[in-house]
Order: structure tokens, then C-alpha cells, then sequence
């Protein structure tokens, strides 16, 4: 197709290189250097969106990230994007896009049927629906969730990649227009390191989108001078096509940077987050152009007088042949000097300020324009496209007069985009003069030039510019020798006087948020329901709640709040910008951190052999531990049933690599492990090993362990595999802080050593012929520590116990796990070795009534509650002992550890189920505790489990109640925890 | 995300860190005779000011040590940060 509306000359495309694109499935010509909104222009659409709520049809309305309208999908399959702003797009050869909220199709859209219902869809219609009849809701929802709506999201994995990296910088400038630039090149020039993000393809701001001219050149030559000698700065960076979307804490901006678009193949990275850290953040976010209110306000063909400007500039493009400019501000008549100029026929300038006197007006009536003063647009006509604008004085609609134009130019002042200024805990400031806000307190770090300073004028963006970048880069300790740069931007002098920015209205629709469909009528009817605070009204209305965010509808809404209310628009308040300034992609915050990069995998040394034999894994914090070795054919429960008999009657082998190490040296040690345990450890001789508690200093169980004592000021702790990390820093905080007296040293040795744990009658049998060490009972009795040689490796051995039988945990340096592993199965083989996984070891612990930290303990249980009062030191000090003697800690109230046994042998309560003593009282039932284990115990040969209840050791023998959520309350009674071997028989083997 | 000058690296990023809550509350003195009150006290109640407040951070990712830091709980401006035993610098005004 013709680029019908491609001026014949100027812009800054490159019209040597056409791009074919596809919008709607049909086939368009547009140039390099386009965005997809340009390209569509210059083909004469500007229908290219169906509304979110009413489904009205709706155009190309700004010219960048302020779009509020032309949302449409690229891409296709899995690579679809929905939500794009077709005027952040850029065009690639090859593009697909697609228009989105629209069905059968964008011309012909069943669902603006609702736009006939709107007066069902006010405001606050989505909370109104709460309040119908039962079921309503449901209906309503359903109708809601259809109709409403954006872009979908593509229902395959992405199949780009997306990145995130780091910046650090002296001087952060955010937008690379005339007030940016200039500070970056000042700021470089005085040797700070520079950093200049800007959303654009190329600098400049909107000196690209306008005429102005800088030394009597075009400004844009001004603009590839500076941009030149910023590259030559060894320490200046330019990030373009990079939006800085939040302003954090000290310094640190967030911005999101997009790839070069490629029509074959894939791209490296599609997005990239740069975690930016700034010593100064120069802000220099320019402004955005404010609409109007009035009826029809978006007819397609309506836009930003800015935008067509733009457009026509920048794309060489014509939004339209014959255009109407409305406006309430001088800036407009640049607007319609610059379409004029471009060839666009001006038909008029509606100016809502009774006597546009100044040099602009002037020189618009000059060139031939004609100038309604004192005069509002009134009406739109056209359906899909703008044919007409009736324009009335203000104080006499009937006056009324028809114009005919394809293009309405909107301008009703500008707004500084104060966005990342309130992120930064800026607090802004109205100025009433300029009809806008302007930043008042300081933020952090942060200064603010240009028009997003509220400083319109060419002139001043570039003074004010060059000396806060010079200012930014001597705070952050750099001396500006160069001189600021002396530049003379002439342009004609504005008259500042902003008028009205709303129009009298005739009884149609006005739209204040053209995204999300709300209309100056929903304000005024949530004030009239009493929403008077501008939060309030914002959220029944959703008014700046949509990806529009407040860019262009911010100022409108509280201009007709302030006139609804009665109040001026500082009393009226503000809503409060929060990051992200434009939308970010899930794709871009999760960056690399997807799938098996979400978390880090921690494998053990012997996790090979497992994989090779099949095991079924669990994770257990960060760790992938075996939960059992299935053997073909064989269910999970079934194989930790074999392997728990292997090893109760023979042997069996189990990684226990993952628990916790923690290697304490130092004079202090032995003082430092009796502190930290509740039981008695200062007796422990070097050789032996303990099971110790520890508390919290609420005197709470935080973590077990066995820790041995290797030499008289040398320990090795054992933690749980998921208390390690906070065990740690939690001894730490007591030796830095605390106990200045001791010297310790700690080091986590969690992953320098690979553990083995060989369980059942014949481990000694397995260990034996590959050791030096004297495994005889009476050598090496229980609970003691060896060092020698296993299977020629060095070794540590423990002979310790989790199932209840004889037991040995082999330490070997990491890197000699496997080997280890290999020799002990070898060694293994003529008694039946078996792996065993975790289900096998918490069912032998179980059987034995050892406790885990996290099943029979929830923070809220003491050692007494656990019926270890017994090992709970009496003389000495320890963490958390001044706890044990508050009230509260003892008493009947207190839950104790109990096993419970139920009347059907063969049922296996589930884990955390209530228990209660009367199941048939009126519900709701007091609950006098529930079940922290529960497994078919092999041994036993019948279910067992451990449970918490209330004043548990009192009531044994009694019979307790669970509830189940479905089938029939269960019968159990309470009995000891120990169900295997309570007289310890069996550990010596 | 904070910038937190650690006393013995300088300058990180603030996920290399650890937070200890309030800084400086006091384990009471003869703590196994203190008294109820004073020991939930020590226990739970934390001061949570709005405005300046002395914190306890640890540089995990780093040099493993704990110290303090006088952060604005508002404004999170960081306006010292000190060692354990260090004087405690005054809070600005
Ligand atoms: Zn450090």
C-alpha cells in the first residue's frame, strides 16, 4: 500500500530503506527509522484500537510512552506481546501487528455494543455488582471479564531471554533532550563518570519532533555536536531505547533497556534491566502534553497537537490533510506553525483564551490561519474517523459552527513528567499559572531541570541543564574546569498564560482517562457518592489506574474533582505516582531467574549416583535430596518400605551430606558451645559427641544437632540441613555483640565434607574390612568420634544414631564422596546394602521418636514440652534459660510430645490433623493439639505417629478424636513417642 | 535498595546484607534474676521509631560482621554507621 500521508520531504527516516509491515493481516509500506504508530500514520490509519471499557473506537493519539490509546499486539505465537504501545514500537521489516479488545474485528466490534449500555457501566459499576442479588456477581464477572479488557497473554513459555545488569555511576542524567544533554555533556566534560538513559532511538528529545533552532542552526545539528563529543568522553555511557522506570532508594534507578529489533532469527536479549546506582541522578524526563476536556474528545483523528507536530517533524509524516488546532496555550500555535509549514492545511485555531495576543498568535495570523478566540470545540463528528469539529464561543453554544477536518490538535498546556522526582520522595508542588505541578521539596539525590522542571523555553533547558549537570558532578566530587556552554536558542517568546482545560459541555462523552474509559461524568458521580478524597475517587473510578498511569488524564481529573468539590486543585490533593513510569515485561524482571535458574540446585557429591540408580528427589531447602530408591515397578511407599526393613535387620546407606557444619575454633569454643546448648556440654572430652539443644532466647527449640569435640578448643557442629545458614549468623551475633570475652572463630564447612551414613545389625560388618579404625563397642562405643582411614580415605567418623540401631556417619572431604559411597556399597554388597532416602530415614526416626525441627517443634516448643527436661542443664547459663521460668511455660496448658496409635492398625493419619477430646460436642470443638509425624510404619507393621497435645503426658492410655475433612472421625490413643527399641537394645548392633 | 556503607567494605547494595532489628537494646544485667516485665521487655518490645533509628545489620555476603547503622526509617538516608564498641555517633537533628 501507498504511504499516502509520507510528506515529501523531511522527517528522519531513512527513505532509502522501505520496511513491509503487517497490521490486521494486511500488508503496509512504512521506512527505517518509523515506529509503527508513524508508519500506520503515514498510511492514512489512524483507527487502531477498540476502548477498554466501551469498545469505542480509538486512534493514535501521542507520539511515545504517553500513548494512552493504540495498545496493540506484535509478535506472534509463542513471542506475542500484548499492551505494546504502537508508539514505542519500532518498525521492523517484517512486523506483525495486531489490534487487540476487538471481535469479529477493529471496524466492526460487537462488543461497542456496550458503549449503547454505558450509563450500566458508571463508575464504581464493579462494586455496584457486589451488592445484587446472590449470583449476580457471577454473571456480571463473567460479562465483565469479557467485555473489559486488554491484550491476552500468549499461552506458551516465552521464548526470548531477558538480562539484567548492574551500572554505577557519578552522574545518572534520565532523558537525553536539550536540558539532558546538556547536562551530561557538562558534567562529562568536568571528568565524572556519566551515564545518559533515554527511551528514544536517537537523542534529542523533542528537538527531534520540533523546529527550533540552537545558534541559528537547527537544533537537531546542536544535538549530533553534543552527542559526538559525549562519545569522545572516556567516561560518558549512552543507553538509548532505555526507559528508567523507578527512582529507589539512595541513588539507584531501575531501568529497562530493549533490544535492536531483528527481522531474522532471534535477538541475544529482547530486554535488559540495568540496576543503576548514581552518586547524582539528573532528571530530565521533559514533559507531556495535557488534552482537553470536551465532547467527543476521542474521536480517532483527534491527538496531541504535540504528536502531530511530531509526526510531521520528526517522521515526515501528516497525521491528517485539513486540521484544527484546539488550544488553550501558546505552544499549540508552534504546533499549527509546524503543520502548516509541513503542508497540512490549517483550518483553524480554536483558542479557549479570550485574547491570544502574543508573537505566536501573531505570527499564525500572519501565515494566513484563522484564529477563533474565546472559543471552545464542542462537538466531534465521524465514527471511525474525525470528519468535523463544531467549535461555539464559549458563553454561546448556539453560535455554533461546523468544521470540516480529518485532524484535531489538541493542546492544553504541558505537564513536567515528575514521575521518578516522587519515586525519589520528591513532593510536588501546583503551579497555578502553568496548570500544573512542578517539584517543590527536594528528593534525594535528585536534581530536576528542564520542562520537567516546569522551564519551557528552550534557552532555559539548556542553561539550567548545563549547570545542574555541573553542579551534580561537583557533589559527587568533581571539579567543572570547562565553562558551562554558552548556547543562544532563538525562538519566538510564548505567552505563559495557560486558559481553561475544559470545555462547556453539550451532554456527550468526555473522556478524562482515555485508557481505562473514564469520563469527567464518573467523577463527578463518585463525588456525588461521597468519594471527595482524590484516592477514593481514583480507585472507584479507576481514573489514572491503567497503564496510562495519570501521563495525560492527571491533571484533567483533578481539575474537574476541584470544580466537583468546590476546592482549588492543591486542596484537592494528588494521587501518588508509584514505579513503574511505563510497563515492564515479567519477562524483564525475572531476567535469567527462570526455570532451573530460579534458585541455585545444591547437589551433593554423591547426587551422580543417586540420578544413576533412579532415585525420586525432594527438595529440602536449596538441596535436591533422594527421597527413595524405587526399583522398577515399585511405588515410592513401597520402596522406603524395603528400604527402612534393610535397615532395621541388615544394613543400609544414607547421604547425609546435606546437614549443617559449622567448624568453632579458638580458647573460646568450649564456653561458646556451653552457652549455646541448654544441656550440659562443658564435661564433652575430645573424642566424643553430644546431641545438643538449642534455644531461642524466648526459650524455644531453634535447632538440634550433634556437635564433637575434636581437640580441647576444636568442635564440629552438626545443624539441621535447613537451620544452618540462621544457626550461624545467629552464633556469630552473639560473639560479635555479645560475648566479646571469647575468642571463636567459626567457619561453615557445610560442603567441605561429604557424609555417609552406614545404619542396621551389620554396618560394622560393611565398615570393618575398609577401616583402620578399632570398631569393636568398647572402642568406639556410641556417641564417641574417631579420625583414621576409610576405603584409604581420610575420614571422620561419628557413631551416632537417628534410626535406633547401630549406627556410623562417615565424614570424607567433599571431593572423595562418590568414592566413599562406592567403597561402602562394595564393601556392602555380600549383606544386602541398601540406599536408603529421606522417607526411609524420617519413617526409622519416627519408629524411635527422634524429633525433627520443623515437624514436632513450631517455634512454640520448649525442651520440657518435648519431655527432655531431663537433659536441660541445672547450673549452668545458657541462651534462653531465663525463658523456661516464665509463667506461661509450664502448666497443664503446655502441649506435650506424645505418639498416638490408631484403634485401626492399618489407618495413617495425615500429618497436621486436629485433635480433639469429644468429637460429638457442638462444633466449632476445642482442639487440644494435631499430629507433627505420621507414617506405615514396616517395623510396627501397623501406623504410627507423633503428635503435639495439650498436657499430652497426663493422658496416656486415653483415647483422643480426629476430625477428618473426608470420612469419619478417627479413634487413636495417646502413648509413647519411643515406639521401636525404648530400652536402646539395639545400637550396639 | 539501600546502599549500606559497612564499616569494614564500604559501600554495597543492600541484598548482601542481613537486618538485626534495633540496635542497642540491652540484655538485662543478673539477666536469670530479672524480672518478668523486664525480660519481656528485652524479649519483645522493639522501638520501631518514626524517624532516626539505630540498627543492627550484618554484611553476610560480605565480611560476615555485624554493626550499626543510623538509618532514617522515613527517608532511609543512612547518616553513620559504626563497629560494635564504637562510640555511638549522634543521631542528626
Ligand atoms: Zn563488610
Amino acid at each position: 500500500m501507498t504511504q499516502d500521508f509520507r510528506l515529501a520531504k523531511g522527517g528522519r527516516v531513512d527513505r532509502d530503506k522501505p520496511l513491509r509491515f503487517l497490521f490486521d493481516g494486511v500488508a503496509y509500506d512504512g521506512l527505517a527509522g518509523d515506529t509503527l504508530a508513524s508508519a500506520l500514520l503515514a498510511n492514512g490509519i489512524h483507527l487502531v484500537a477498540r476502548s477498554f471499557k466501551y469498545h469505542r473506537p480509538r486512534g493514535i493519539f501521542g507520539l511515545g510512552l504517553e500513548e494512552p490509546n493504540a495498545l496493540v499486539e506484535t509478535g506472534i505465537g509463542a513471542a506475542v506481546e500484548p499492551n505494546a504501545r504502537a508508539t514505542a514500537v519500532e518498525l521492523a521489516d517484517g512486523l506483525i501487528a495486531n489490534s487487540q479488545n476487538n471481535w469479529p474485528s477493529l471496524r466492526f466490534d460487537i462488543g461497542a455494543a456496550s458503549d449503547l449500555l454505558s450509563p450500566l457501566f458508571s463508575a464504581g459499576f464493579y462494586y455496584k455488582t457486589f451488592m445484587g442479588p446472590a449470583g449476580a456477581w457471577k454473571f456480571y464477572e463473567w460479562l465483565i471479564r469479557r467485555a473489559a479488557g486488554v491484550g491476552r497473554a500468549p499461552d506458551l513459555p516465552d521464548p526470548d531471554r531477558y538480562e539484567h545488569s548492574y551500572a554505577h555511576t557519578d552522574v545518572l542524567v534520565i532523558g537525553a533532550g536539550p536540558a539532558g544533554l546538556s547536562a551530561a555533556l557538562s558534567a562529562g566534560r568536568a571528568g565524572a563518570r556519566v551515564l545518559l538513559v533515554d527511551d528514544q532511538v536517537e537523542p534529542g528529545g523533542q528537538l527531534l519532533n520540533t523546529s527550533y533552532t540552537v545558534n541559528g542552526r537547527p537544533a537537531i545539528d546542536w544535538v549530533a555536536e553534543a552527542t559526538a563529543e559525549l562519545d569522545r568522553l572516556p567516561d560518558a555511557r549512552r543507553f538509548a531505547r532505555t526507559v528508567a522506570f523507578g527512582a529507589y532508594d539512595h541513588g539507584y534507578v531501575a531501568c529497562v533497556e530493549r533490544a535492536v529489533p531483528v527481522t531474522q532469527g532471534h535477538v541475544r536479549w529482547r530486554e535488559r534491566i540495568w540496576h543503576v546506582r548514581a552518586t547524582e541522578i539528573v532528571l530530565a524526563a521533559g514533559a507531556i502534553e495535557r488534552p482537553i476536556i470536551f465532547d467527543g474528545n476521542d474521536r480517532p483523528g483527534t491527538m496531541l497537537a504535540s504528536a502531530a507536530r511530531g509526526y510531521a517533524n520528526r517522521y515526515g509524516v501528516a497525521s491528517g490533510r485539513r486540521a484544527v488546532v484546539f488550544a488553550n496555550n501558546d505552544d499549540a500555535y508552534r504546533s499549527a506553525l509546524d503543520l502548516a509549514e509541513a503542508g497540512v492545511e490549517v483550518a483553524a485555531i480554536v483558542d479557549l483564551r479570550p485574547d491570544p495576543s502574543g508573537t505566536l498568535p501573531a505570527l499564525a495570523r500572519e501565515k494566513g490561519i484563522r484564529v477563533l478566540s474565546g472559543h471552545a470545540v464542542v462537538g466531534t463528528r465521524g465514527r471511525a474517523r474525525l470528519k468535523a469539529v463544531e467549535a461555539a464561543p464559549i458563553d454561546d453554544a448556539s453560535r455554533r459552527q461546523v468544521i470540516e477536518c480529518d485532524l484535531l490538535a489538541v493542546s492544553g498546556g504541558w505537564n513536567p513528567a515528575l514521575h521518578l522526582y516522587a519515586h525519589a520522595g520528591g513532593k510536588a508542588a501546583y503551579a497555578k499559572a502553568l496548570a500544573a505541578f512542578v517539584p517543590g521539596t527536594p528528593a534525594d539525590r535528585m536534581s530536576i531541570v528542564g520542562s520537567a522542571a516546569g522551564e519551557f523555553t528552550l534557552a532555559r533547558c539548556l542553561a539550567d541543564g548545563s549547570r545542574a549537570g555541573a553542579e551534580a558532578a561537583r557533589r559527587a566530587g568533581f571539579t567543572a574546569s570547562q565553562p558551562s556552554l554558552v548556547l543562544d536558542a532563538d525562538e519566538p517568546e510564548a505567552d505563559a498564560r495557560i486558559g481553561p482545560t475544559v470545555a462547556p459541555s453539550r451532554g456527550g462523552k468526555r473522556f478524562v482517562d482515555l485508557h481505562n474509559d473514564v469520563t469527567e461524568a464518573d467523577l463527578r458521580l463518585a463525588v456525588r457518592e461521597g468519594y471527595r478524597s482524590v484516592e477514593h475517587a481514583k480507585r472507584y473510578t479507576t481514573w489514572g489506574m491503567g497503564p496510562d498511569q495519570g501521563k495525560t488524564g492527571n491533571i484533567l481529573g483533578l481539575s474537574v474533582l476541584s470544580d466537583a468539590l468546590g476546592q482549588e486543585v492543591p486542596q484537592v490533593g494528588t494521587t501518588t505516582f508509584r514505579p513503574p513510569y511505563h510497563p515492564v515485561s515479567f519477562g524483564a524482571l525475572a531476567g535469567r531467574d527462570t526455570g532451573d535458574l530460579v534458585v541455585p540446585l545444591r547437589k551433593t557429591p554423591m547426587d551422580s549416583w543417586h540420578e544413576k540408580q533412579g532415585a525420586l528427589f525432594e527438595p529440602v531447602g536449596q538441596w535436591r535430596r533422594a527421597k527413595a530408591y524405587p526399583k522398577p515397578g515399585e511405588s515410592m511407599h513401597h520402596a522406603a518400605e524395603r528400604e527402612v526393613k534393610a535397615a532395621r535387620e541388615s544394613v543400609g546407606l544414607f547421604d547425609a551430606s546435606t546437614l549443617g557444619k559449622i567448624d568453632i575454633r579458638g580458647p573460646g569454643a568450649a564456653a561458646l558451645i556451653d552457652r549455646v546448648y541448654c544441656n550440659a556440654f562443658a564435661s564433652l572430652k575430645p573424642g566424643n559427641a553430644r546431641y545438643g539443644l538449642m534455644l531461642g532466647e524466648d526459650g524455644m527449640l531453634k535447632d538440634d544437632g550433634v556437635t564433637a569435640r575434636l581437640g580441647p578448643d576444636h568442635f564440629h557442629m552438626t545443624t539441621t540441613t535447613g537451620g544452618a545458614a540462621s544457626v550461624y549468623v545467629w552464633i556469630e551475633d552473639w560473639l560479635q555483640t555479645e560475648w566479646l570475652d571469647l575468642e571463636v572463630y567459626l567457619t561453615s564447612v557445610t560442603e567441605q565434607w561429604a557424609v555417609a551414613t552406614l545404619s542396621g545389625p551389620k554396618a560394622r560388618q560393611v565398615l570393618g574390612p575398609l577401616t583402620d579404625v578399632d570398631l569393636a563397642a568398647g572402642a568406639f562405643p556410641f556417641m564417641a568420634f574417631r579420625e583414621g582411614r576409610v576405603a584409604g580415605l581420610p575420614a571422620r567418623i561419628f557413631r551416632v544414631s537417628f534410626s535406633g540401631d547401630l549406627s556410623y556417619e562417615i565424614n570424607v572431604p567433599a571431593r572423595h564422596g562418590l568414592a566413599l559411597w562406592e567403597a561402602l556399597m562394595e564393601s556392602g554388597r555380600p549383606h544386602g546394602i541398601t540406599p536408603y532416602g529421606t522417607e526411609a530415614l524420617h519413617i526409622l526416626r519416627a519408629e524411635k521418636g527422634y524429633i525433627v525441627v520443623g515437624h514436632e517443634t513450631d517455634g512454640t516448643i520448649t525442651p520440657y514440652d518435648l519431655g527432655y527436661g531431663a537433659m536441660v542443664a541445672k547450673k549452668k547459663d545458657y541462651l534462653g534459660r531465663r525463658s523456661l521460668t516464665r509463667s506461661g511455660m509450664t502448666g497443664p496448658d503446655r502441649k506435650h510430645l506424645v505418639g498416638l496409635l490408631t484403634k485401626d492398625p492399618a489407618r495413617v493419619l495425615p500429618m497436621g490433623a486436629q485433635i480433639v477430646e469429644r468429637p460429638s460436642e457442638v462444633r466449632p470443638l476445642p482442639m487440644i493439639g494435631h499430629v507433627t509425624s505420621s507414617y506405615m510404619s514396616p517395623t510396627m507393621k501397623r501406623g504410627i505417629a507423633m503428635a503435639l497435645v495439650k498436657n499430652g503426658r497426663e493422658r496416656m492410655g486415653q483415647t483422643v478424636y480426629l476430625p477428618m475433612l473426608d470420612g469419619p472421625t478417627v479413634a487413636a490413643e495417646i502413648v509413647s513417642h519411643v515406639f521401636y527399641d525404648p530400652e536402646n537394645q539395639r545400637r550396639d548392633g | 535498595m539501600l546502599l549500606i556503607p559497612c564499616p569494614y567494605c564500604g559501600e554495597r547494595a543492600e541484598l548482601e546484607f542481613r537486618y538485626g532489628g534495633e540496635a542497642h537494646f540491652r540484655r538485662p544485667d543478673n539477666h536469670l534474676e530479672a524480672s518478668d516485665e523486664s525480660w519481656a521487655n528485652y524479649l519483645f518490645m522493639r522501638k520501631n521509631p518514626k524517624g532516626w533509628h539505630r540498627e543492627r545489620w550484618m554484611h553476610i555476603a560480605g565480611c560476615k560482621r555485624w554493626f550499626y547503622v543510623v538509618r532514617h526509617t522515613v527517608t532511609h538516608r543512612i547518616a553513620a554507621a559504626y563497629k560494635v564498641g564504637d562510640p555511638w555517633p549522634d543521631l542528626p537533628a
